[in-house]
């Protein structure tokens, strides 16, 4: 029965990583499924998020809501930015082209923060809006407990999928993002604006990576402008193993993905831990390229 | 000819007073350490200090000294780079640091290929001055090094805090941390101590919950974190956050403000080796905490107090040497025995490494305070 309550806490504590892994992926999932295009620079718009949180909270003190509704907005806006100012010029240029711009992106959010002008290279200490509490539960022997941050991080996850499935399937602008994903040019004929939907998706997607960042620095309190590097690309992998493309594949990838992580650490050694999720990423691409639920097609 | 010769002699006689009083002769000295990332604040004392030093020696010294600092961002390739730059665009005559033992050791190769002296206050890796069997004959450091922190650790915890089983949490890529924890695991198992958990994480890790969740299980009496600051003051947090209430002890890694900082609550009642504490009743200590409070407003950390003395024994040497330049600078270097510095008496065994004692310190919320001593 310890054995079980063992495996259950770890379990616990990788669906915690796994939710934010979950949130970045949706944003890599969504921009893939519209311009087909790997947004390398995700991972560092999580990072903004978590600096600008920082910033809301240890200059400014605001309330916890604030903090998260002002950072997704510069998140979207930098989201926004970001795609006018370096791939709308390139949409019809080679696929490589976009990709190696990306890279670009990413390096050039890294460095330029990592400024001493700017957030400066240094670690730092992510204040918490409210300090860790442990609720223990028994169930019938099974011993576990929640801290009520991974409650928050789970309520927000799921709350945000809910929210991300009624845009896409219940609003008009969400009918036009898929029609985007499905054909650009056709859906530029029956008179979508392409720019406008291209544009809310990237917001959308940098708004939740943004989100992300908040949570993942609440959960582990210290934030460093490189911090985005391996969650964006662990992400990556969640959104290919879910199906790159689809909304629920890069939730389940990521869950997956964060689980496993800490499985690996758990019960053979940390350091076999990266080595296992890209022998996952590989197995993905050469047995089921389109990954879990691929071949379907509710595309955004 | 002999008005040659007068001519000869009258020149000599003008270069070389001329030398000593109208001018002193200007000296370069490299400091390699890191000033950015995730170890700034060992960065910040060290560069304090070592200005200090230099201050103080050019009141009474031979030379001038031109400073030239570099920031090795705590990464190895940065140290490497700034330390081939030092060397052969500025061509300092020495070089004190590194300040953390990744960088200095690939900095130590460089700078004995060169064949420039160089001395570092921190760098506790027996690797420093000591790889591949041979001796780096032109490195030194003014501390102690980790298998020594790791006996003196492993002691403490059995004699001082009584401590039965351990548990180890090291990270795999940093050859400090590890030195630190095998050395501790081989005292800790001599003296009937059980290691519960020896568990290794990589250097960007944040989520530590699954080694904890682990470490939770076997319910040991101590928890060893041989690392830096940063990453101790976060597993601290998560150790107390999974509700685990066993003694947390450490290396001198731990030395920074900002340990409180980021540890908070966490880290209150830790206990840590060290090179030398603030309290320490001695005069060269307390004139150099004096001067540093009174410029910078803080009491010295260890990384100030030892490149302090780094500078010290390199400055005094600098000196002594015939002229100011690799060879020479050396052969006055490694003999040094009985230096009176900020963290004791130092002199060099025979791979450079200084011989002294510990201290052992004990976290609290308002500092750091001092425990005992443990002499080699």
């Amino acid at each position: 029965m310890e054995q079980a309550s063992y495996i259950l806490s770890q379990v616990i504590n990788g669906l915690q990583l796994g939710a934010v892994y979950a949130l970045i992926a949706l944003g890599y999932t969504m921009v893939y499924g519209i311009l087909r295009l790997i947004n390398f620079a995700h991972g560092d718009i999580f990072m903004l998020g978590a600096f600008i949180a920082y910033f809301l909270l240890s200059r400014f003190g605001m309330p916890i809501y604030l903090v998260f509704l002002a950072t997704m907005a510069v998140t979207a806006l930098a989201g926004y930015l970001m795609e006018k100012i370096a791939y709308k010029p390139l949409r019809n240029a080679p696929k490589i082209s976009l990709l190696i711009t990306a890279v670009g992106v990413s390096l050039f959010l890294e460095y330029f923060c990592s400024l001493k002008a700017v957030f400066t290279p240094d670690y730092i200490a992510f204040p918490r809006p409210f300090e860790v509490e442990t609720y223990n539960f028994s169930l019938g022997g099974l011993e576990f407990s929640f801290t009520n941050i991974q409650v928050l991080i789970f309520a927000i996850t799921f709350s945000a999928l809910v929210l991300l499935y009624l845009l896409i399937y219940r609003t008009k602008q969400g009918k036009a993002m898929r029609a985007v994903s499905y054909d650009r040019e056709t859906a530029a004929l029956m008179g979508i604006n392409i720019d406008n939907t291209v544009s809310l998706t990237f917001m959308v997607g940098a708004a939740l990576a943004g989100m992300g960042g908040i949570l993942y620095a609440m959960a582990y309190p210290q934030i460093n402008v490189f911090m985005g590097i391996m969650p964006g690309i662990k992400s990556f992998i969640a959104a290919v193993l879910g199906g790159i493309g689809i909304i629920h594949g890069a939730v389940i990838g990521g869950l997956i993905v964060g689980t496993s992580e800490v499985i690996v650490s758990a019960f053979l050694s940390s350091t076999y831990r990266d080595g296992v999720i890209f022998i996952i990423l590989l197995i993905v691409l050469l047995v089921k390229p389109s990954g879990i639920f691929g071949k379907r097609i509710d595309k955004v | 000819m002999k008005t040659m010769l007068c001519i000869l002699t009258v020149l000599c006689l003008l270069i070389c007073t001329g030398g000593n009083t109208l001018a002193k002769e200007t000296v370069k000295i490299g400091l390699i350490t890191p000033l950015t990332g995730d170890v700034k604040t060992y960065g910040e004392s060290v560069k304090n200090a070592f200005n200090i030093a230099v201050e103080e020696y050019e009141k009474r010294g031979r030379y001038r000294i031109q400073v030239i600092i570099a920031d090795d961002r705590n990464d190895a390739t940065e140290g490497a780079n700034a330390a081939l730059k030092l060397i052969t665009q500025d061509r300092v005559s020495a070089i004190v640091g590194p300040v953390t033992s990744k960088v200095a050791i690939p900095v130590s190769d460089i700078a004995n290929q060169h064949k420039v002296p160089m001395i570092t206050g921190t760098a506790t890796s027996p690797k420093v001055t000591y790889s591949d069997k041979k001796r780096k004959p032109y490195v030194f450091r003014a501390c102690f090094i980790d298998p020594f922190q790791g006996i003196v650790a492993a002691n403490f915890a059995l004699k001082d805090l009584k401590a039965k089983t351990a548990a180890i949490l090291y990270d795999v890529s940093n050859d400090y941390s590890k030195g630190l924890a095998e050395n501790f695991r081989t005292t800790f198992t001599n003296g009937r101590g059980t290691i519960a958990a020896f568990e290794s994480y990589q250097k960007d890790d944040v989520d530590f919950s699954a080694l904890i969740t682990k470490v939770a299980l076997k319910k040991p009496d101590l928890i060893f974190l041989p690392d830096y600051y940063n990453k101790v003051a976060l597993i601290a947090r998560q150790v107390r956050e999974k509700g685990i209430k066993s003694a947390i002890l450490g290396g001198d890694g731990w030395d920074s403000s900002d340990l409180l900082k980021i540890g908070g609550n966490a880290i209150v009642g830790g206990y840590f080796v060290n090179h030398y504490s603030a309290d320490r009743k001695d005069p060269v200590a307390a004139s150099f905490i004096r001067t540093y409070k009174a410029r910078y407003g803080v009491v010295p950390d260890t990384f100030a107090a030892l490149a302090y003395d780094a500078a010290g024994i390199l400055l005094k040497a600098l000196d002594a040497a015939k002229r100011p330049q690799s060879d020479d600078i050396m052969k006055v270097l490694a003999p040094t025995k009985g230096y009176r510095g900020a963290t004791g008496l130092i002199g060099f065994s025979r791979n450079g490494d200084a011989v002294k004692s510990a201290v052992i310190l004990k976290v609290e919320k308002s500092g750091f305070k001092y425990v005992t001593t443990v002499n080699p």
